[in-house]
């Protein structure tokens, strides 16, 4: 009986993840909120039947009750984030609500499969992460002196990832974090934001040559500092930001071109001179040649995904506690032995339906900071689910970043929550903006008509 | 931007779907890879089949549930169906992955859960014939050696027998032995990973080449043989000094004349000779998907005089495995086309359904059908008037060529080579041989492929 509840569900599984991706695409087939709301309320089913579902036959291969407890505590998170976002913010986009939710949904899955106590800590950071996360939108809306913090946004980064590499504990060869009271903080996560903060508002006004420059060195102070940290993950993604940034604030191509020929030469250097540099390009060539060491995690990693095939193995039915880290840096592969190759596919369908959203956001804004700050933290965003995912699949060397809201690590999904929430922020600046211009409208239209009524009378 | 990221995120998904679909049995068959545990824990082994349906290998659960892997031929099939404990041989380590598999129907599987049951792995159906085998075995006797006989228009191997074996039921018990003895070569198997010197049936290769570079006037060549030829300081001999007088093409290659070869290798264009080892997979993987050893000989043009002359019997660096010499004489036998040599015919799960089947494939040609039929001449005259005229008057007609290779300096010592087919007209088997120390491969090893040829037409 329980092996057809555990087959079964592995397709049922599929087939809800498979529909919500669907509609997480198809709402982009209507300009405003009003007449996508049918979608979302199809996503909200479709996420809370794959959500019990996973839960379902966690439960019936564990025989724990404890875990059923801890999905009704997630559901009630997770609903009740979506339904008082939806009345706190009547204008906030449902999309990236809906996304968040289900992307965290599935790392509770995971997580609950990989580790219970992890699990919980993570459920704790969520919640905390969310209720801070609420009040951002209204901050956003409200603190107009955002965009004048430039160097303060600059010192405060640069700061804290020096005080990182001096102060901070090693592990694993990285300087990454640092114990305040008993809890861990990684700051290079939460200085993304700052980060893109700090270039939006160097750029937004004027973007000559010389301001161009004076970010170039400010930001690669910020990339020095993590590369001397052994961080490389982050150091590329400040990179790449930088970059991006700047070619979508000048429209110059030519920023863009030396930015990548900048880029290729600085990984050549890494590559002469730092050995790490040279084991992981190694392990992603050939990792099957070093399988003892530096090959071992993408190795493992390959295994996971190859052994769960299209609809995986089921829940509890693969051994994915075999790759090192795998709760953070390789939650993908996780994920593809267990729930399957087209449920981990569906997954980074949504992280990119997501990212189209944020473009989009940015693509409408009117006002400049704002607009650089959406396209920025797109930006972070969906180069950090590249360079996880990629790297657990031998599609590019490994980096070691998180899969942002899925992977544990509170720093991690504070940071991503708080990205996602200042994004909605925008986007209600954005319709707030839309608004006017249709009252602007409106206005112009009543005085036409008032006048044409005018001389209607006079004549 | 979207566009970008979208595009590498594409590129990502369909390089995993690729690598996860195209690598699967390979990454759940490495051994660093402990899911393979997982399947063991699940599934019982499947069985192994000779072609005919007998059981070569199955699995027995007493009622304490512990498993023994059984081969009911013991010593007959140890290396072709090999062991799958202390590491895993033969096409137990081969099929490995469907044998831990388990395909069987979902409603039986439940059964099995009902009653505690481990499920059936799938089946492994192989193309050996035990009755060819049993022969192969008996006549080698107590010689060290081996034999393998395939079909040539198919390249299924219909026996494949190695001597000095091993009980593959005792495995656990003699392994520490085994290992222990440093010179032990009894877990060799000598039909595909043994390297020898082919002596004469190597002629064949070298008359290839010369037929090769003289088309048309091959049949015109003529040597007066004294017993030797001698070259500077070089001397070759013929097979006990015996005085050939005056041959041709033809009566060289029969009765295998040295000095007539070692005249014609003298006469060989170097580089192009090289060309048509690298051609006949010299030094070159083999289209096998079992252990094997690469056979070794290079010619070019820093090849000396010495060297040609040795190389041109079979003698001096060269190093051939008997499946390589099968594979050549199967390119004879076929048109001058090779088909890849195969072990295992389908795979069929507990319920008798086909899982995988498979068929013959074509590697390549290795020579043009014209240089095939002339060889083929050759060969038939070397069982009419030549070295194995044991052959000779038969119910059907055979073709080969014997080989007396020394592997050392005392003179006499040689292994005794035959590798041939038949029906001359119609190849349907094809048969190699080597008994090492024997002696000449006229007196010894031609009887045992009379044997076996004998039980294939069933005389």
């Amino acid at each position: 009986m329980e092996l057809y509840i555990t087959e079964l569900s592995k397709y049922i599984i599929t087939l809800f993840a498979a529909l919500y991706t669907l509609e997480a695409f198809l709402v982009f087939r209507y300009p405003d909120e009003e007449r996508r709301k049918g979608g979302y309320m199809r996503q909200n089913l479709f996420m809370f039947l794959v959500h019990f579902s996973c839960f379902l036959v966690i439960c019936f291969e564990t025989g724990k009750l404890e875990y059923l407890l801890f999905y009704a505590l997630q559901q009630i998170l997770l609903f009740a984030t979506i339904v008082l976002f939806c009345m706190i913010y009547p204008k906030g986009n449902r999309l990236i609500v809906n996304n968040m939710c289900m992307l965290l949904s599935i790392g509770f899955v995971v997580l609950s499969r990989l580790s219970f106590e992890k699990a919980i800590r993570q459920f704790f950071i969520v919640t905390i992460s969310i209720i801070t996360g609420m009040l951002i939108p209204y901050f956003i809306h409200k603190l107009k002196f955002l965009k004048s913090l430039t160097w303060v946004y600059a010192a405060v980064g640069i700061t804290a990832l020096g005080i990182v590499l001096i102060l901070g504990s090693t592990t694993y060869g990285s300087k990454l974090s640092y114990s305040i009271a008993g809890l861990t903080f990684q700051p290079s996560e939460f200085i993304k934001i700052v980060f893109v903060f700090f270039l939006a508002s160097a750029l937004y006004e004027s973007h000559d040559f010389l301001r161009v420059v004076l970010t170039a060195v400010l930001a690669g102070i910020h990339v020095l500092v993590l590369v001397a940290s052994k961080d490389l993950g982050s150091a590329l993604i400040f990179f790449i930001v930088y970059v991006l940034m700047v070619f979508i604030a000048t429209g110059n191509w030519l920023y863009l071109l030396l930015g990548s020929g900048g880029g290729c030469m600085a990984a050549v250097l890494a590559y002469r001179f730092f050995p790490h540099v040279q084991v992981r390009v190694q392990a992603w060539r050939d990792p099957f040649s070093c399988i003892d060491d530096a090959g071992y995690q993408i190795t493992q990693s390959l295994f996971a995904i190859g052994s769960g095939g299209w609809f995986g193995m089921g829940l509890f039915r693969g051994t994915p506690d075999s790759i090192p880290f795998v709760e953070a840096d390789f939650i993908y592969s996780a994920v593809a032995e267990e729930l399957g190759i087209v449920f981990s596919i569906c997954m980074l369908l949504i992280c990119i339906s997501c990212f189209i959203m944020f473009m989009n956001i940015a693509t409408r804004l009117q006002n400049r900071f704002y607009q650089l700050i959406a396209f920025g933290l797109g930006i972070i965003y969906i180069f950090q689910v590249f360079l996880t995912v990629g790297g657990g699949t031998k599609f590019i060397p490994m980096t070691g970043v998180t899969l942002p809201l899925v992977s544990y690590g509170g720093s991690s999904v504070l940071t991503t929550i708080i990205m996602f929430f200042i994004i909605e922020g925008l986007y209600i600046i954005r319709q707030e903006e839309g608004a006017k211009r249709v009252k602007k409208k409106e206005r112009r239209r009543k005085i036409k008509y008032q006048e044409a009524h005018k001389t209607e009378e006079e004549e | 931007m979207t566009y970008l990221f979208v595009g590498i995120f594409l590129a990502m998904m369909g390089y995993t779907c690729r690598y996860a679909a195209t690598h699967r049995q390979e990454l759940i068959n490495n051994s660093y890879n402990g899911r393979q545990e997982l399947f063991i824990a699940q599934n019982t082994r499947g069985k192994i089949y000779a072609a005919d349906g007998q059981v070569l290998a199955e699995t027995q659960t007493d009622e304490n549930g512990r498993e023994t892997r059984v081969y009911p031929y013991a010593n007959l099939f140890a290396h072709a169906v090999g062991y799958a404990s202390n590491g895993r041989f033969g096409i137990e380590a081969q099929s490995n992955y469907y044998l831990i598999n388990s395909n069987a129907k979902l409603s039986d599987k439940v059964a099995n859960d009902m009653a505690g049951e481990k499920y059936p792995g799938d089946n492994v159906f192989s193309t050996l014939d035990v009755d060819i085998q049993e022969v192969a075995y008996q006549s080698l006797g107590i010689y060290k050696g081996a034999v393998i006989v395939t079909e040539p228009a198919t390249g299924r191997v219909l026996a494949m027998v190695s001597k000095p074996d091993f009980d593959p039921n005792k495995i656990d018990e003699i392994w520490e032995s085994l290992i222990e003895d440093k010179d032990s070569t009894v877990l060799l198997n000598r039909a595909t990973q043994g390297l020898y010197p082919p002596g004469s049936t190597f002629k064949i290769v070298t008359a290839l080449e010369y037929i090769r570079e003289n088309p048309d006037t091959y049949d015109s060549y003529s040597y007066q043989c004294t017993g030797r030829f001698s070259h500077g300081d070089d001397v070759i001999n013929c097979y006990h000094g015996t005085v050939h007088g005056s041959v041709d093409f033809a009566r060289s290659f029969a009765k295998s004349c040295n000095s007539s070869f070692a005249n014609i290798g003298m006469q060989l264009d170097r580089n192009r000779f090289g060309d048509t080892l690298e051609g006949l997979l010299f030094n070159r993987e083999l289209p096998v998907t079992f252990a094997y050893s690469q056979s070794r000989l290079v010619i070019d043009g820093n090849t000396t005089d010495s060297q040609i002359m040795q190389a041109a019997i079979g003698q001096g660096a060269t190093q051939i495995t008997p499946l390589h010499l099968n594979m050549i004489t199967c390119a004879v036998a076929n048109g001058g086309i090779l088909m890849k040599p195969y072990l295992v015919d389908c795979v069929k799960n507990a319920e008798g359904s086909s899982i995988r089947q498979y068929s013959p494939s074509t590697y390549g040609r290795l020579m043009s059908e014209e240089e095939a039929a002339a060889l083929s001449g050759l060969m038939q005259e070397v069982v009419k008037s030549g070295t194995a005229t044991r052959l000779s008057g038969l119910t059907y007609t055979a073709a080969g060529k014997t080989g007396s290779a020394e592997y050392n300096n005392i003179k006499g010592d040689s292994h005794a080579w035959f590798t041939g087919f038949a029906p001359a007209e119609d190849p349907r088997i094809c048969v190699t041989v080597i008994i090492e120390g024997a002696g000449s491969g006229g007196d010894y090893a031609v009887p045992i492929a009379k044997r076996i040829f004998d039980e294939f037409f069933g005389l």
